[in-house]
């Protein structure tokens, strides 16, 4: 048996009075993309957040349960968030560059981690973008403005910043739904390639993105994890009447 | 409020299995025809299969391009999908029905040619024909219904036809041992023997569609 990446048991989360998340139980192969579908307001976005912990700053929420990151407690007193978030980092859904250079946005989380070698910064860039299949379409300008690069750019640097702190877990909360659909098959086949380094879990309402892009797939409703398996189950014959009426579109 | 969703779609789906019944109504008829011409040793009968295949052709073309029109334009997912996807097969299995009942039409002329008057009153081979049939109007209809208990019956009846096939095997057999002169026309008529347990799998292989759509799961009926 395979370790999972993370493994969650028993989560429950409250925004206040409601109840959010009702004992979801999950484990997150490594090396696997994750897509997790369903109806809004349905948890997943919710529970993307608990895995780095991004719920923390708002007021009235509360969380019950465990969410071990290769089998330590995230949520365990002695954690450092800052340092959780470095390996488990997130993308969102509308590009957000900060207003600086392509390099310095890049540049930015190994500096606020304390590199400053100019050479080792450099190199850290450039593999970033690299593998953030950007490389090619900014070599040459790295120095100008990340708000002129276009949507889909965008979201790829936002990417590559991502990559440049080196985390292990890839949060994306839909990560292309405000792209075009080439800037969104671009980011498709950079999930896949990144998949090889890192562990991947993708919040989308696309469903036919989730049955492209993911391994596995956990369909959520009402805060309950309905059902989960491997996505080429979930789209061909899914068990619970509730995923074959979501993913067909009979809903409601 | 509950809001429907995809009736378009839903109609789409439904106008499909219409066109499928629709396809398999004109094989069963041609398989009945097959035998019937064979039997009444009916020359026209059986230039009127020859020629009605292209029709069973062109629907298989037809409602090809319907299902991948739906593939192409809804991204069909779980039984939607398993829907479509078993239609492309059915439509397969109804078009080697037809080519199999166009077969034994040319078997019947090629007895017809040979002027010699059957060797005996055919009985089995209609029986297995009408089998047949019924076997194809249940599995198709175990695959609108989604109901398995139908398409398990198709495959005891496949049973049957393999017994009827054997039957007639032997008997054949005895005929051409008792006089050389037969064994021409008992070699055709096994042939048409053959046919129609061929036509049954395929019926059979309807019934297993059945089966997948209905459950998502693949289950080995002939054998």
């Amino acid at each position: 048996m395979m370790q999972p990446k993370i493994r969650i048991t028993n989560l429950n989360f409250y925004y206040g009075s409601k109840w959010a998340l009702k004992d979801v139980n999950l484990e997150i192969k490594p090396n696997s993309v994750t897509a997790l579908i369903g109806p809004s307001g349905c948890g997943k976005s919710t529970f993307l957040r608990t895995l780095n912990r991004l719920n923390d700053l708002i007021e009235g929420a509360r969380l019950s349960g465990e969410i071990l990151l290769d089998g330590q407690n995230i949520y365990a007193p002695d954690v450092d968030v800052v340092n959780l978030r470095k390996r488990v980092g997130m993308v969102f859904q509308r590009p957000n560059p900060f207003p600086m250079s392509i390099y310095d946005n890049v540049a930015y989380g190994p500096r606020i981690h304390g590199l400053h070698n100019r050479k080792k910064l450099d190199e850290i860039v450039e593999q970033s973008l690299k593998a953030a299949a950007l490389w090619d379409e900014v070599a040459d300008r790295l120095r100008q403005p990340a708000l002129g690069l276009s949507g889909g750019q965008q979201q790829r640097l936002c990417i590559a910043r991502l990559l440049a702190v080196e985390p292990e877990v890839v949060l994306m909360d839909e990560p292309s739904s405000a792209l075009d659909p080439i800037s969104t098959l671009k980011i498709e086949e950079l999930i896949r390639v990144l998949k090889e380094k890192y562990t991947i879990i993708i919040v989308t309402h696309n469903m036919q993105q989730a049955a492209r892009v993911s391994d596995y797939t956990a369909f959520f409703l009402n805060g309950e994890m309905v059902e989960y398996d491997e996505t080429e189950i979930i789209f061909t014959r899914p068990r619970d009447q509730r995923t074959e009426d979501y993913i067909t579109g009979r809903f409601g | 409020m509950a809001i429907t969703t995809r009736q378009g779609f839903q109609h789409s789906l439904e106008d499909l299995q219409q066109n499928i019944l629709r396809m398999g109504s004109i094989v069963e008829q041609t398989i009945a025809k097959s035998v019937e011409c064979l039997a009444r040793q009916d020359a026209r009968m059986a230039a009127e299969v020859v020629e009605g295949d292209v029709v069973v052709d062109e629907m298989e073309l037809q409602i090809e391009d319907q299902c991948l029109k739906l593939i192409a334009t809804q991204q069909p997912m779980a039984k939607d999908l398993r829907k479509i996807a078993a239609g492309f097969k059915i439509i397969t299995d109804l078009e080697r029905m037809a080519d199999y009942s166009v077969d034994i039409a040319r078997t019947a002329q090629r007895i017809l040619e040979t002027g010699q008057p059957l060797i005996k009153p055919l009985i089995d081979i209609p029986r297995m024909a009408e089998l047949a049939q019924v076997m194809v109007k249940q599995a198709l209809d175990a695959y609108v219904r989604e109901d398995t208990e139908l398409a398990y019956t198709v495959a005891r009846a496949d049973d049957q036809i393999d017994m009827l096939h054997n039957q007639v095997f032997r008997e054949l057999l005895v005929f051409m041992m008792e006089d050389p002169k037969t064994i021409t026309q008992a070699t055709y008529l096994l042939f048409v023997s053959r046919y129609l347990e061929r036509i049954a799998d395929h019926a059979t292989n309807i019934a297993e569609e059945a089966i997948y759509l209905a459950t998502g799961e693949r289950k080995e009926l002939n054998d």
